[in-house]
Formats: structure tokens, sequence, C-alpha cells
């Protein structure tokens, strides 16, 4: 976890406004606090991550994502983050727009499912696909929606959000240079900032 | 008798009294040109006492917040003794708390059983109604006296919430931290409407006498236990009045009487609670918190924008609700939360799972409990570091 929360503090700049969703025990915050003495909140649903927020100083508000971002005013945080959190919501569309009406900017990691690992396991195996990122059975699984980089690119383009940056990694979080030249089958992780004019 | 009493405990505790001679200008118009407020306190405080912490009591609370009385019921501890002592939550060790009683109450404060000088009868119905910004303007005289600048925290459930978030607004400067607990912005028609239910029951007793009643050697005791009653439905929850009490019969009930005798255990229960809240208050008292309760509303002052009331505060937040909450529901929380976020300021907030009911804010629930120990312990690194 630790690279990719430098990599996203490389986005961000100093003393600006975040509001983390689905901010988990508050790791990336305090990060970015400490790091970039960033302000804001994380938005949590799980207790005992409220909980470990609160322990670490973090300021975290109990809120159910689905229910939208109706609390927070248009462009009042410099940045939305959402990190490995895309996949496991039901309305991503709507989340997606919600983030980038609140942020002027959106920041957003997910696991790439066109790795080709995956590829390789539905291809060769017939399995649904279980990887370090994914590391899920179907049965199981938080994610409810799995999606490749295409997919991602496609639907920003479709929606007319802007990619500012993107940072596509191997699964311990390292910008090697595979994923680099073939994001989409050697990616297992992508980063992205996003924009909306 | 030696007393022993858990290690966790503040122990023997004795209530002290201050007395207070100059006027203290209240909402209604009037002023209180004398008055007392009887406290308790527990912990050490530190040299610039900026580790003083203020609990805020609720409708029927009252300052004898944790440990014991001389000569009183051993397992009868102050009302959040749960919450507060060495080791607790709202840890003694680290902190020296504060508790009043509020004007206008019946433990001791000047309130309506206290004797109005001028007349040299008690004061009863005549007694001012009081807001909860005149309690926190009275309890910041009380800080004066305890040579307390700024308080570490601020604490309060249900309507003792509702002073932590006034206290924020009233002197931004002197609080650091304000725990908001179980309460709501303003109350609802919802609301209000219970409690007009709640005094119509006292108001009707014969023995009320227009709140004379202290003339007449008589107590309105119909009324206040029925408004107790009704009170307490209001504390419960559907699905805990469920779990303790579902359609049990009393003991030795077996079967229906046909009659309007006591047979369901909620009705024995209702009862009892009513029956010992006679003993123990007062209706005057009860009356006029009730519309302490109606009259708070901070945004009104801010043309009905609460997150305007709070632009001026400098506090950081924590606001805790329960979800089977429905006199002050979670949604209530939320709407204080939305407004703290508005306006930029710091705030937390946690929603507990429980089937207790508004009362979930006196119990000791795991998870609950943890984020209160977890919040403080903050504030405590935080004030040794500034005291250090």
């Amino acid at each position: 976890m630790r690279p990719e929360l430098e990599l996203i503090s490389e986005w961000i700049r100093p003393r600006t406004r975040v509001l983390d969703l689905g901010c988990g025990d508050g790791a990336l915050l305090a990060y970015l606090r400490a790091h970039r003495q960033v302000g804001g909140y994380g938005l949590e649903i799980d207790t005992d991550n409220i909980v470990k927020c609160i322990r670490a100083g973090i300021d975290v508000i109990h809120a159910d994502l689905e229910a939208g971002l109706a609390d927070f005013g248009d462009s009042s945080f410099d940045y939305v983050i959402m990190t490995q959190t895309l996949q496991a919501v039901r309305h991503t569309e709507a989340l997606l727009d919600e983030m980038l009406r609140v942020g002027r900017q959106g920041i957003v990691t997910f696991p790439n499912f066109g790795f080709w690992r995956c590829r390789a396991q539905i291809a060769l195996q017939g399995f649904m696909p279980v990887v370090k990122t994914l590391p899920y059975q179907w049965y199981d699984t938080p994610n409810v929606h799995l999606f490749t980089i295409r997919d991602f690119e496609e639907l920003c383009r479709r929606k007319r959000i802007d990619i500012l940056q993107r940072t596509v990694l191997d699964h311990a979080h390292r910008p090697r240079l595979g994923p680099r030249l073939w994001p989409n089958l050697l990616g297992e992780i992508a980063l992205y900032r996003l924009g909306r004019a | 008798m030696p007393h022993t009493f858990p290690p966790d405990s503040v122990g023997l505790v004795t209530p002290q009294t201050a007395h207070f001679a100059e006027p203290l200008a209240l909402d209604c118009g009037r002023s209180l040109a004398a008055y007392e407020m009887v406290y308790e306190t527990y912990g050490t405080p530190n040299a610039d006492r900026s580790n003083a912490v203020l609990i805020c009591h609720a409708l029927s609370g009252d300052h004898h917040v944790a440990g014991y009385h001389e000569g009183t019921d051993p397992g009868k501890p102050g009302w959040w003794d749960n919450c507060i002592g060495p080791g607790k939550p709202i840890d003694t060790r680290e902190f020296f708390v504060v508790c009043c009683n509020n004007l206008g109450g019946c433990k001791g404060s000047t309130g309506p059983t206290a004797i109005n000088s001028d007349t040299r009868k008690p004061y009863g119905p005549d007694f001012p109604i009081v807001t909860v910004k005149d309690w926190v303007r009275s309890q910041a005289r009380l800080a004066d006296r305890l040579g307390i600048q700024q308080w570490a925290a601020v604490i309060g459930g249900s309507l003792g919430g509702m002073q932590a978030m006034q206290w924020t607004i009233t002197f931004p400067e002197r609080v650091r931290h304000s725990l908001v607990i179980a309460a709501a912005p303003r109350l609802s028609a919802q609301n209000i409407a219970f409690n007009e239910v709640a005094r119509q029951a006292i108001l009707s007793d014969p023995d009320f006498h227009h709140g004379h009643y202290y003339e007449f050697g008589v107590v309105p005791r119909r009324g206040l236990m029925i408004a107790r009653m009704l009170g307490h439905i209001t504390y419960l929850s559907d699905e805990g009045m469920r779990a303790k009490f579902g359609r049990e019969m009393r003991e030795g009930t077996p079967n229906f009487h046909f009659n309007f005798d006591t047979e369901f255990q909620v009705e024995s229960y209702l009862r009892h609670q009513g029956h010992a809240f006679v003993d123990r208050f007062d209706a005057n008292t009860y009356l006029l918190i009730t519309k302490t309760l109606d009259y708070f509303d901070p945004a009104a002052d801010f043309d009905q924008d609460l997150s305007a009331a709070f632009h001026r505060t400098r506090a950081r937040f924590l606001v805790i609700s329960f979800t089977s909450d429905w006199r002050f529901a979670p949604a209530r929380s939320q709407e204080i939360v939305r407004a703290l976020v508005r306006s930029g300021r710091e705030v937390s907030y946690a929603e507990i799972p429980s089937e207790y009911g508004h009362d979930a804010f006196l119990m000791p629930i795991p998870l609950y409990h943890e984020t209160l120990r977890c919040y403080l312990a903050r504030v405590a690194q935080e004030v040794n570091a500034h005291a250090a």
C-alpha cells in the first residue's frame, strides 16, 4: 500500500483540501497530512475502521457512498480520492460524477481486470480469476463491477472526463517497464488523476 | 462503615456549591439577581487547568455524574459512571472533570424549588424559563470561578449535546473539543408534540395548583409520572422493548384479568419508572426543561443557516448517533455534521449500532466507548503537549 500512497501524494499539491471516499483506517489521509499538510475528511462505512481513523486523529465521517455526496457542496474540495473502491460500488457512474462535482479533481485507483493472468485464467482454465490484486472467490467478493483499463478510459471518453495523469503498476505497486508499455495487459493496478472542464 | 469502590471508580464524591451575586441576564428578558450552582469535580486539574472537561447533563440528569455519595446505595453511582473514572473513556487520570446541575434544575442549583428572596417562598412557576444559551453562560461563570479559561472538551448526550454545541457558538475560544452525542440541531414538530403531551399531563393534574403545589403540601404525582412514562417510551426503541419485555406477563399473571391491572411486564416497568421519578424530580423543573428543549435552535440566530452558526466556532467536533434512536435519530446528527462540513469545521461522525434507542448514550456499548476513548486519548495528548 505504501508505494501507492507515495504516488498519490506526488499528485497532490500541499495545503489543499481532500475528501477520501472509503478511507479505511485513514492511512492515506494520515500520510497526506504528514507529507502534504492537507486538510479534509475521510468517508467510511465500517465502524471498526472509523474507530481506527479516530485513534489516528483523522476526521472521519460515517457515510454510505452509495447514497451519494449530497452533504458536500460543488467544488468544495481540491481532490476527491477513491482508492481500490470504484470496483466495489454499485453506482459507479453516478459516483464518478459526484467525485468531479465535489472535487476540482478526482483520483481513482482500481485493479485491472485486463491483466494477462486474469485473461489466462478465464480463457485457459475457465475459472473466474483470482489474482493478487483481486484475491476473492466469485462467491465472496466485495467487488460488483470488474473492469479493465480500456473499459475505464472508454467510460471517461464517453462521459467527457479528462484523464490528467495515469500510472499503471504491478501488484507490488511498482511502476515497471512492462505495465508502462502494455498497461492493459501487464498492469495490475491503475491510478488516474481526473478532471472535468 | 468502610467503603470499597471498584478500582475504576472516582469513589466517594461530595457536591460543592458556588454562589453568584452578580445578576445573570436571561434570554427571556428577565434576570436572576443571585443564584447558586451545585457541581462536582473528579480528577486533578493541571497547572493551567487546560485539562478541564465539562459534562453537560440532559433532561433528568444532574451534577452527580460519577462516583458515590456518602450514605447512598452502593449500587447507585452517578448517572454516567460507566464512562467516567480512572481508565474509563473519560479518564480522570488525564482530565479534571466538572459537571454542574443546570439552572432551573431541582438538585441544588437555583430553580423552581429554591426560595425566591423577594417573596421568601419557592419560585415555583415564577422561575424564569432558561434557555440552553443561558445555561452555557452560567456554566462559563462557573468555569471562571474554577479558573478554567478553556475546556479541553465539552461533552454531552441529548440535551447535553445541545449545550456542547452551543458552547462552541457562544464561546468559540473557550472550547477545544465538542462531543455532541445523540443530539439534534433543534427539536422536530414530533419532539415538541411529545413534550407538550408531557406538559399537559402535569398541568392538568389537580395537585398542580398552577405550579404552587409546594404551598399545598402536595406534588402533582400523577401528571409527572405520566410525563415520565411517556418520555421513557421515546427513550427506548421498538426492537429494544420487544427484546426486553416482548408481550411477557408479570409474574403471577398467567391469564388476562380483563380489567386495567398491570398485566404486561412493560406496563409494570413504565409504572415503576414513573413512580421512582416522582420521588426524585420536580414537576416545575420538568416543565421548564421541556421548554428549554423546545426553544433550542442555534440556526435561528443565523437566518436559519446552521452552518453559518458554526462559522465562528473554533472547536473540533465528534458527533455520535445511535441506529435505533428515533427521538434524535441519526439523520438529526447528520444535519449537524453537514452544517459543520459546510462551514469547513473539523468533525468526525460515528453512527453506533445499538438497539437501546435514545438511552444508548448512557450505555457502556463497547464500540461507543471505544470511540470516545480513542478520541479523548488524542485530546489528552494534545493537552499534555501544550502543557509541556
